[in-house]
């Protein structure tokens, strides 16, 4: 993956971007030209900086945050036990999913954790098996009983 | 969590249109709803409803956290008593530093934790020092704890519907 793990060299206007795009995106005809304006500058600028950040990694994703459950699907986070001599490979497999939304290793016994999100509740048991099934592995569902707070914004 | 309705064809289309990001041109609205076969009103008025009732969290930019700067990033997970958990997970939940809070189920016996808090911070100490802020906030009711920390993204491409 070429996924940067280094912290990014961020100028001001970068934080600033950053900060003021995480979410509330106008539903307006020029929607970058209006965040542009009250940031200071061009929207030309503004999408430069936008394609830049984008491509460099330092931001994974602009757009809607789609909460699957509201249209009956499901979000679950799931952890597996994976020998370390098999982890990338394993990683391979279990990213080649589109159902895996994402996907973390952590400092455990459980070393992966991912969040399978599909369209339907049936589709989480089938990227579950097919995990299974491909990586000879048990997969551990967690599904949320309850969410207390979601809130991701980070400030840059 | 609410009831779900069945998902409306256009605003299928429309997921599917925007779920690996909005354009990045002058006029983004105008071009998905060129793409779909409707007017940009259209598509404004859809996005505006899918955010009123939920559908939609928010319309942002997710950051690479190790980007900014937040290379520590600990899943602090608690064993918490079942009847206290709400009460208690709604408090944890309210904490500045915490991103996402949640009861899970356990799976013994490998696995006794039910309570899970998202920590995002600059470094691990500042990880576990809100670590043990949490741990005083659960009290007596706390009967185990741990933190995960992040050592790697592997994917991070957000939901992706199939066509």
């Amino acid at each position: 993956m070429a996924e940067r793990q280094a912290r990014a060299e961020l100028s001001e206007l970068d934080r600033r971007i950053i900060n003021a795009m995480q979410g509330g995106f106008p539903l307006t005809d020029t929607p970058y030209r209006d965040v542009a304006a009250g940031l200071g500058i061009s929207e030309d600028a503004l999408l430069v900086r936008l394609r830049e950040l984008l491509e460099t990694r330092v931001l994974t994703r602009f757009g809607p945050m789609y909460q699957i459950e509201r249209m009956g699907g499901k979000f679950v986070l799931a952890a597996m036990a994976v020998p370390e001599a098999r982890f990338d490979a394993v990683a391979e497999q279990v990213n080649a999913l589109p159902e895996v939304a994402h996907n973390y290793r952590r400092e455990h016994r459980f070393n992966m954790w991912f969040v399978l999100a599909t369209e339907t509740p049936e589709g989480i048991d089938a990227a579950v098996a097919r995990i299974e099934a491909d990586t000879g592995l048990p997969v551990y569902p967690f599904p949320k009983l309850r969410e207390y707070f979601v809130e991701m914004k980070l400030s840059a | 969590m609410s009831p779900t309705d069945p998902l409306d064809p256009l605003d299928r289309a429309l997921i599917l249109a925007t779920q690996g990001g909005l354009p990045l041109v002058s006029r983004p609205y105008e071009g998905l709803a060129a793409q779909l076969g409707i007017d940009a009103a259209q598509v404004q008025a859809r996005l505006a409803r899918m955010l009123e009732t939920g559908l939609i969290r928010r319309i942002g930019a997710v950051p690479n956290h190790y980007a900014l700067g937040y290379a520590a990033n600990g899943m602090t997970v608690w064993d918490v008593d079942d009847a206290r958990i709400d009460a208690l997970g709604e408090q944890v939940g309210a904490l500045p530093f915490v991103t996402h809070c949640y009861h899970r189920p356990r799976h013994r016996p490998d696995w006794p934790y039910n309570l899970f808090a998202m920590v995002h911070a600059h470094d691990r100490a500042e990880v576990l020092r809100h670590a043990d802020r949490i741990a005083d906030l659960l009290g007596d009711a706390l009967q185990g704890w741990d933190v995960l920390f992040s050592s790697k993204i592997l994917k991070k491409t957000g939901l992706r519907l199939k066509d």
